[in-house]
């Protein structure tokens, strides 16, 4: 079994499609929310959307880590690779994202030494290999890719490493979900829940939302198959008034999450008491930061920075989009003054954005060529 | 003397040159349209090609200029060397033209051994007699150590027309055949994995190879069909499609799954986060052709020694005019657009 | 939510500890198991990777639970059509192919 093939195989999708039509009560309009931006891109990618009634609306999420940073935070890192010994690393998703004066690519061009990495432990290794540099990485991501940060601090400080620091822009995912909830402008049916976070912090983290907040949640995998099994399975459980925490991405993910990658984040990280997050304001305890036992990795200690809050054009609504309450498309400055090679904002360049997701797949798609389901 | 002529509207408004503008997508579309071409090719309303078509006193003939920037420069399937002269002979080849003769620079960086320096030079020889060129002459410079990452090459190549092909976007029709003459993203993830910056490892090399025999053999069998050709090199197969959708104004229809791409490419795809439509290919083509002779063009490429991997890979529509639209495996289709920026992974 | 892909366990490695060669469809790459080594792992074994960590073992029976689970969905449905055939023709034999799905 390969484990990706399998999974996007066209008769059992067609199969899958069929369910939902016969779950799906015409009456009725659905809005799910996937709150990935992984399953954003999937469903888009795919072509998903063209396999689903039309009284079934997809909602996207805030979960494309990269979106949500407010542009200060891209300035903050960018001054840190200012002076010429710091060697700035981060991901090849980071480099277009616009700062004030610039995205991590243009300071590039403009002598800033920016390196790509396609993972921490390339930082760790860079600065090994660097001795008389400074190696800095921003680091990203939810709690999937927090645990590969502090294990790889757990490393530099093992080792003695000095020369390397993390600035750390790593959020999770509950408080989000949490505000959207509490966000009066939201209505939501049920969520297609986070796949590879849930590896992380299990299935239980998200128990609040169905007995709580009475809405399904089914933890969703990215092949075509998964989301539209767990579409399936959202459908079932609206059909039997049930809410329910349901894991359908069970061969990877396990209910009670690992627990080596959180007591490797619990090692190295503390919960900021609060952070801004584009769009959706200050919220508590949403991000983390290097606790004291690290103190000497940590960049945002190493380095001054201007930690200068800096909010978005106002013609941007980036904030709506992330939120959900406003599609791609309905922006104003969509495709016109934003573009994935010109972005105003993170979330058409960022490869977990919806704007990028929508731009790339779908706006140019005429009535003309819906492909019949 | 002359008055200069008034300075034109130039709608290029970066105000410094990005890594982008080299890749071969969208950028380095605005920097030809918005600042070369304006500035230089004159009031021309020719859509620009892979070489342009000149009359000389009668003579017809092809021409290009192409520069090699590679680094490594040596990698598995081959070198600086031989892109350099395969570039340019592939140039001429999707134009409709047999090259005749090359003129080759060079500029060095002071420190490049000489034992690489032969080597390429050796290899560009190799390249040179099995493409059934010339080397007629060219130019050295050296500039100090630091500059030129080593060597950059740059071959200027003209050739003569292949008798009976007259490729042109207007003659595209609805209903045309897209072909493709093999595999792709063999070359660009190679280079990337030749970079040694990655932790990968996988059994590919270059697809670099003069295209001229494919083209030639298409023609002998298919150039009345034969509407349009191009190699998708920097920007990939994407970026090819979506620049002969703009030129033509119409629609191309992709079935992704007859895209041939291998396995480890893929794989290496998949790991990265790219799309192995937007891959450097050097030694693949693309051709657009008339239905009625669609068949006979995929036999003749078929049958020629290199072209087993040739694929139909799709149409061309009315509709959505100047976009490339995929259909994906599921029933469901997504639109395929021109590389933006520098292919960068996708990792969170 | 990030990239993440399986990969199959080709060899455990040394040096560096806890580091594992996986394959992608041909592709070898260095992989860090500390998070998934607690489970126990062997050549052999599917590991879905992230940012060259290794997040999760990929249990193969849940992978075929989930296959065998919407193959019978589809044989279900066929079961179903048939019985809706036969009482459609008065019990006089199994559907028609194409009320199939």
């Amino acid at each position: 079994m390969k484990y990706v093939d399998e999974f996007r195989e066209p008769e059992l999708i067609a199969r899958t499609s069929e369910e939902i039509r016969r779950l799906a009560d015409p009456g009725r309009h659905y809005r799910f929310m996937e709150v990935c931006g992984g399953h954003t891109h999937a469903i888009y990618r795919f072509g998903l959307k063209d396999l689903l009634p039309p009284n079934i609306e997809l909602v996207h999420g805030p979960g494309c880590p990269v979106c949500v940073l407010p542009m200060g935070r891209i300035d903050d890192g960018l001054s840190m690779a200012a002076s010429g010994d710091v060697i700035f690393t981060a991901f090849g998703d980071m480099m277009r994202v616009p700062g004030t004066s610039g995205s991590p690519l243009e300071h590039k061009a403009r002598g800033a030494d920016i390196r790509i990495v396609y993972s921490p432990a390339d930082a760790l290794k860079l600065a090994k290999a660097n001795p008389d540099r400074q190696v800095m990485f921003f680091a990203i991501g939810f709690e999937t890719t927090a645990p590969s940060t502090a294990l790889t601090l757990m490393r530099a400080k093992a080792e003695g490493v000095r020369n390397f620091s993390v600035f750390s822009n790593h959020v999770t995912i509950i408080p989000a979900i949490r505000a959207i909830l509490d966000s009066p402008d939201m209505r939501l049916d049920a969520f297609i829940g986070p796949g590879h976070v849930s590896t992380v912090i299990g299935c239980r983290p998200y128990e609040w939302i169905a007995r709580q907040e009475g809405k399904p949640i089914v933890v969703s995998g990215f092949e075509p198959l998964d989301v539209l099994q767990s579409t399936a399975m959202l459908l079932a459980q609206l059909q039997r008034g049930e809410a329910k925490v349901e894991n359908q991405y069970r061969r990877v993910v396990p209910w009670e999450g690992n627990r080596a990658a959180l007591k490797a984040m619990a090692e190295v990280f503390t919960l900021r008491s609060y952070f801004e997050w584009r769009g959706m304001g200050f919220i508590s305890q949403s991000a983390l930061a290097l606790n004291d036992a690290y103190a000497d990795w940590d960049a945002e200690r190493r380095f001054k920075v201007p930690g200068i809050r800096v909010t978005d054009p106002k013609a941007a609504q980036c904030g709506e989009v992330l939120k959900g309450v406003l599609k791609p498309a309905q922006c104003k400055l969509f495709g016109n003054e934003c573009t994935p090679e010109r972005p105003i904002g993170a979330l058409m360049v960022s490869s977990e954005g919806s704007c990028a997701a929508y731009y790339q797949y779908e706006h140019r798609k005429s009535p003309l060529v819906s492909i019949p389901a | 003397m002359d008055t200069p002529a008034a300075a034109p509207k130039i709608r290029f408004r970066d105000t410094q040159i990005e890594m982008a503008h080299g890749a071969g997508g969208k950028a380095s579309r605005r920097l030809i349209e918005g600042l070369f071409a304006p500035i230089l090719f004159g009031s021309s309303q020719e859509p620009l090609g892979d070489a342009a078509l000149l009359s000389i006193n009668g003579t017809r003939l092809a021409i290009t200029a192409d520069s090699f920037v590679v680094s490594p420069l040596s990698f598995p399937g081959g070198s600086i060397g031989e892109l350099a002269v395969n570039g340019t002979v592939n140039d001429l080849a999707v134009s409709g033209a047999r090259a005749e003769t090359l003129v080759v620079t060079y500029v060095l960086e002071a420190g490049l051994p000489t034992e690489i320096l032969e080597r390429e030079v050796r290899a560009m020889g190799r390249a040179a007699r099995a493409a059934g060129v010339t080397i007629a002459g060219g130019d050295t410079k050296v500039v100090e150590h630091g500059k030129a990452d080593r060597m950059y090459i740059t071959t200027a190549g003209v050739g003569s027309l292949i008798p009976g092909v007259q490729c042109s976007t207007r003659s595209a029709r609805p209903g045309d055949v897209v072909l493709l003459s093999g595999p792709i993203g063999d070359h660009g993830i190679t280079i990337l994995l030749a970079r040694g910056e990655l932790d990968l490892e996988a059994d590919l090399c270059s697809d670099t190879r003069p295209v001229l025999p494919l083209v030639e053999a298409l023609a002998r069998e298919a150039a009345q069909g034969l509407r349009w050709m191009r190699d998708p090199t920097r920007g990939g197969v994407a970026t090819a499609l979506n620049e002969f959708a703009r030129d033509c104004d119409l629609s191309v229809f992709l079935e992704e799954d007859k895209v041939p791409v291998r396995e480890t490419v893929r794989g290496a795809c998949e790991l990265l986060g790219l799309d192995p439509l937007h891959i450097a290919n050097e030694g693949q083509f693309l051709a657009v052709v008339a239905p009625e002779y669609a068949d006979r063009a995929l036999e003749a490429l078929r049958r020629a020694p290199g072209g087993q991997g040739a694929r139909i890979i799709g149409e061309v529509r009315e509709q959505p005019a100047c976009t490339v639209v995929a259909a994906t495996p599921y029933g469901g289709n997504r639109i395929v657009d021109m590389l933006v920026g520098d292919p960068l992974p996708r990792i969170c | 939510m990030c990239l993440a892909i399986p990969g199959k366990i080709i060899s455990l490695v040394d040096d560096p500890a806890h580091s594992a060669m996986i394959e992608v469809s041909g592709v070898h790459r260095r992989v860090d198991v500390s998070l998934v080594e607690p489970d126990g792992i062997a050549p052999g074994d599917w590991v879905l990777i992230h940012v060259g960590f290794a997040m999760s073992k990929i249990r193969e029976e849940d992978a075929y639970d989930q296959m065998r689970m919407l193959t019978a969905l589809g044989e279900s449905e066929a079961a179903m059509a048939e019985v809706r055939g036969y009482s459609a023709d008065s019990g006089e034999g199994p559907a028609k192919e194409d009320s199939w799905p």
